[in-house]
């Protein structure tokens, strides 16, 4: 019973690992100093001087945390939309990249904490979990499109005015630009310091991720009938939205609020593996490295005077990708009960 | 009688502080097929809910093989007791061979990676229910009769030795209907089916127990032609109706509605 569609997935795995490698290798090979791809692999494992030292320690962490990052966004976007029956739902779309810049300013600019500190991580993580936790409960049973757009679109708003407050009262003197970062994000000048900071909570939350696979797939059939599959949908919600915070407040401490690759991500695998929610998730979390990996490139490709914060590539990427799947959705959603 | 497989003590279930089954006690034998009946809001779901081990009862137990249901390991409940729940839905494009399969899950195994036994018994199941050669349509693009059977396929693939199915056959265009209540008469020979119908004629024909719930309590249980009275049908549902034998089986024709 080999068909289209597990003849396709066996080839899309590999194809995507190859994508993101090569992506990788451009990434560590694109700056002002433009080395050829083969030089850059060569300088990340030999020492070829000047070459090396941009390698690793200018590109190196940038592009680490556009895989780390870039595949964890992916893969919470597929699981999200797996526990939550909608194509639509994301992180950004919840609202939690503003929520976990909230916890993150918060903590920074009342100097609780350093800008490398752990408690700026945990801090953003808790903002996350908030507003991914107040979206699901707000939801319900079966979201509907409608609600959880609303949801997410009243705690993002929220958290992005209460962290614009939170920097004009701020006893310390902050510029306008502090705020864009927070709220449009970039990998620009990361240092193996934010690399350590962040990574041990993206690979757990990616790890986390993977865990609920079946519980994913069991709950295309609804809550009831996943449990009777023998699921435990509590746990497998629980897991997801924690992770999903975790993930996205890890991202955020380090990167600022880079959104929509969950939703664009998963968007572009479904289809490729039989819109099964458990077989997109891997996919969906390579498409995601890629794609930010690609965003990152391109940022430092674009000609301009100081670069484009990478945030607003992926917003400008992510909204027509949004605005697509809600009129593909338009008739269900005029449905939907009130 | 044989031993109860499945039995109902005292069973009582509370939804949002309202009670919806009251004092229930019913025991489901190896080998029979029983069909539940019972007007809109009786508690039909809530009883198959109930029986699967779904709902928390306020009081009172439902044993599977002895076991309190709601507290057996919960794959291996899986693996014991299927249960298709009344209007299922199926979220994403997935095509019907991989819902179907989803049947699987309890027994370790997915979609993705069937063994020998998991694809024979999602490809007897689809067979069973009439589906075969749209094992590669997407879900999202069946009728509403074609999704029904689907997703009675998936409860049939998990194999497991009892089926809950509320409202099988409520979508089926009349042969399908037969075909299905014979499928699970069938099916119900290794061990047991408790299915929600509304067509009494046709519960008539395939059941070998009846249950009536009205009121929230069993109003009778039994054979059948103990349970399908003119009276208790008239008390329970406010029709007019005439039971009668012919050709062996029990007939009933429903006349009109009582003004009550
Ligand atoms: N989640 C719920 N919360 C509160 N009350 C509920 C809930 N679900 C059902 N009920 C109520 O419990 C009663 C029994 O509902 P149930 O769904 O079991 O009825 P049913 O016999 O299956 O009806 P139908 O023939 O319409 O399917 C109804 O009065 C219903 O309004
Ligand atoms: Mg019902």
């Amino acid at each position: 019973m080999a068909t289209g569609i597990t003849s396709r997935a066996r080839w899309l795995g590999p194809a995507l690992i190859g994508l993101v490698v090569v992506l990788a290798i451009a990434s560590l090979a694109i700056g002002p100093a433009r080395l050829p791809p083969w030089l850059a692999a060569k300088a990340l494992v030999f020492d070829e001087g000047s070459a090396s030292v941009i390698v690793r320690e200018i590109r190196l962490p940038r592009t680490l945390l556009a895989l780390l990052i870039g595949g964890t966004l992916g893969l919470s976007g597929a699981a999200l939309q797996g526990l939550l029956r909608n194509p639509l739902a994301d992180v950004t779309v919840f609202g939690a990249p503003q929520a976990a810049a909230l916890g993150a300013v918060l903590t920074l600019y009342f100097g609780w904490a350093g800008a490398l500190s752990l408690a700026l991580p945990a801090a953003a993580i808790l903002g996350a979990l908030l507003s991914i936790a107040l979206v699901v409960w707000v939801a319900g049973r079966d979201a509907g499109t409608v609600v959880l757009v609303l949801a997410g679109l009243a705690i993002g708003s929220l958290a992005g005015a209460a962290t614009s407050l939170a920097i004009s009262l701020s006893p310390n003197p902050f510029a306008v630009t502090e705020i864009v970062f927070w709220l449009l994000g970039s990998l620009e000048d990361r240092s193996m310091v934010h690399v350590a900071l962040a990574a041990p909570f993206l690979i757990a939350a990616m790890a986390a991720l993977l865990m609920v696979r079946t519980g994913l797939q069991a709950l295309s059939l609804g809550e009831e009938a996943a449990e009777s599959l023998g699921v435990d949908v509590q746990r497998v919600r629980l897991m997801t939205v924690g992770a999903s915070a975790v993930g996205v407040g890890a991202a955020v401490a380090v990167a600022g609020a880079i959104g929509f690759i969950g939703l664009v991500a998963p968007h572009l695998v479904r289809p490729l593996v039989g819109h099964d929610p458990a077989r997109a998730l891997i996919p969906a979390g390579l498409a995601g490295a890629a794609l930010l990996l690609a965003a990152d490139c391109a940022v430092r490709l674009i000609p301009s005077a100081a670069e484009v914060k990478i945030g607003v590539l992926t917003a400008l990427l992510g909204i027509p990708v949004f605005l697509w799947i809600i009129a593909r959705r338009r008739a269900e959603i005029a449905d939907a009960p009130a | 009688m044989t031993a109860a497989l499945l039995e109902v003590s005292g069973l009582s279930v509370h939804l949002r502080a309202r009670e919806v089954l009251s004092e229930i006690d019913l025991s489901f034998a190896q080998g029979e097929m029983t069909v539940v009946i019972g007007p809109n809001g009786a508690g039909k779901t809530t009883l198959m809910r109930a029986l699967a081990g779904l709902v928390a009862p306020a009081r009172g137990v439902v044993r599977l093989q002895g076991q309190n249901v709601r507290a057996m390991e919960r794959m291996a409940r899986g693996r014991a007791l299927a249960y298709l729940p009344q209007n299922g839905s199926i979220a994403w494009p997935l095509p019907v061979r991989d819902v179907v399969a989803l049947g699987r899950l309890p027994h370790g195994a997915s979609p993705g990676s069937l063994d020998d036994r998991g694809r024979e018994a999602v490809a007897a199941a689809i067979a069973a229910v009439g589906l075969r050669g749209l094992e590669d349509r997407p879900a999202t693009q069946l009728s509403g009769g074609e999704r029904a059977r689907a997703l009675l396929a998936r409860a049939l693939a998990t194999e497991a030795p009892i089926l809950i199915a509320d409202e099988p056959v409520a979508a089926l265009d009349p042969r399908h209907q037969l075909l299905i209540l014979d499928v699970l008469r069938t099916r119900a020979r290794d061990g047991l089916v408790v299915a929600v119908m509304h067509d009494l004629a046709l519960a008539a024909r395939f059941a070998h127990r009846m249950v009536l719930l009205h009121g929230h309590r069993v109003a009778a249980a039994g054979p059948p032609q103990e349970v399908l009275t003119a009276a208790h049908l008239a008390a329970a549902f406010g029709i007019e109706a005439t039971v009668a034998y012919r050709e062996g089986g029990l007939e009933v024709a429903i006349r009109r509605a009582l003004q009550l």
